[in-house]
C-alpha cells in the first residue's frame, strides 16, 4: 500500500460520504454544502490524475460557481413545508435498488474487461500537458470548433436564463 | 501513480449510481439537480481517468472534460432559473406538483 494509493482511499472515502449525504439529507441547504465537499474531492482526484488546470477549473467553476448558484437557489425557493416533512418520494426503495443493480453491473463490467491492475506510466518530464491542453483548445486541427461551440451554448445559457428568471415581464 | 485504472472507474460507478439514486428519488427539484451533479461528475472522473491512463499526450479526454464543465454549467443556469420562475408562478418546488402540461 503506497501513500498515493492511501490518499486516493482517504479521497474517495469522502466523495461517496459527502454524496450519500447529499441525496438522503433532510435540508437542502446541508444538501448543497454537502455537495461542495464532494467536488472538493473530485478536485483532489485531478490533482492525483495531474490534471492540474482540470482540479483549478473545478474549484473554480463548481465550487465557485455553481454551487453557490445551488445555495442561492435554495435560498430564494425556502418554504417553511418543506424544511419539515419528507424530502424523498414514497417508493424511493425503487431507485436504490434500481442504483445498486446498475452498480454491480457496472463492476462486474469494469473487473471482466479491464486490466485490473493496469497502472499508469509516469508522464515524461520534457511533455508540458498544460500547453498541450491550450494548443488542441485553439487549433484548427483540434478542438477549436467544439471549443467555439462551448462558448456559444454558454452564451446562449446567459440570455436564456436572464430571459427565464427575471419577473419583469407578465 | 501505483493506482488502478479501475478503482477510478468503480469510485466513478458508486459515484454515478449515487446521483442517480438522489435523481429518481427526490422531490425538490433543486435536489434532482444536485443529483445531475453528481452524475456529471463520476462523468468527468473517468474521462480524466482515461486521459491519463491511455496516452497523457493526447488530450481529447482533457477537452471533453472542459465541454462537460461548460454544458454543466448552463444546464444548472438554465435549470434554477426555470425552477426560480416556476417557484415565482405556482409558489412550489416540488417537482410532482408542477403538472401545467399534464393532461
Amino acid at each position: 500500500m503506497t501513500a498515493d494509493r492511501i490518499i486516493f482511499l482517504l479521497t474517495a472515502g469522502v466523495i461517496l460520504g459527502s454524496a450519500i449525504m447529499v441525496v438522503v439529507t433532510r435540508k437542502l441547504i446541508h444538501a448543497a454544502l454537502w455537495l461542495v465537499a464532494a467536488l472538493f474531492g473530485v478536485a483532489i482526484l485531478y490533482g492525483i490524475l495531474q490534471a492540474g488546470f482540470l482540479a483549478v477549473v473545478q474549484v473554480v467553476v463548481y465550487i465557485g460557481a455553481i454551487a453557490i448558484l445551488f445555495i442561492f437557489a435554495v435560498m430564494l425557493t425556502r418554504k417553511e413545508t418543506l424544511e419539515k416533512g419528507t424530502q424523498t418520494r414514497p417508493n424511493w426503495w425503487l431507485p436504490g435498488i434500481l442504483g445498486l443493480i446498475i452498480l454491480i453491473g457496472l463492476i462486474i463490467l469494469i473487473t471482466g474487461h479491464i486490466d485490473f491492475n493496469r497502472t499508469a506510466e509516469q508522464i515524461p518530464t520534457n511533455i508540458d500537458t498544460l500547453r498541450l491542453l491550450g494548443v488542441a483548445l485553439v487549433s484548427p486541427d483540434a478542438f477549436v470548433l467544439p471549443f467555439e461551440i462551448a462558448s456559444v451554448l454558454l452564451l446562449a445559457a446567459l440570455v436564456g436564463a436572464v430571459f427565464v428568471a427575471s419577473g419583469k415581464k407578465e | 501513480m501505483s493506482i488502478p485504472l479501475s478503482w477510478y472507474l468503480i469510485l466513478a460507478a458508486a459515484l454515478f449510481c449515487i446521483g442517480l439514486f438522489g435523481v429518481l428519488s427526490r422531490k425538490n427539484a433543486i435536489a434532482i439537480l444536485l443529483g445531475i451533479e453528481l452524475m456529471l461528475n463520476a462523468v468527468n472522473i473517468n474521462l480524466v481517468a482515461f486521459w491519463r491512463y491511455q496516452d497523457p499526450v493526447k488530450m481529447t479526454g482533457q477537452v471533453f472534460a472542459i465541454i462537460v464543465f461548460a454544458v454543466a454549467a448552463a444546464e444548472v443556469a438554465v435549470g434554477l432559473a426555470l425552477i426560480i420562475s416556476v417557484y415565482r408562478r405556482r409558489k412550489t418546488v416540488i417537482a410532482d406538483e408542477i403538472d401545467l402540461m399534464k393532461w
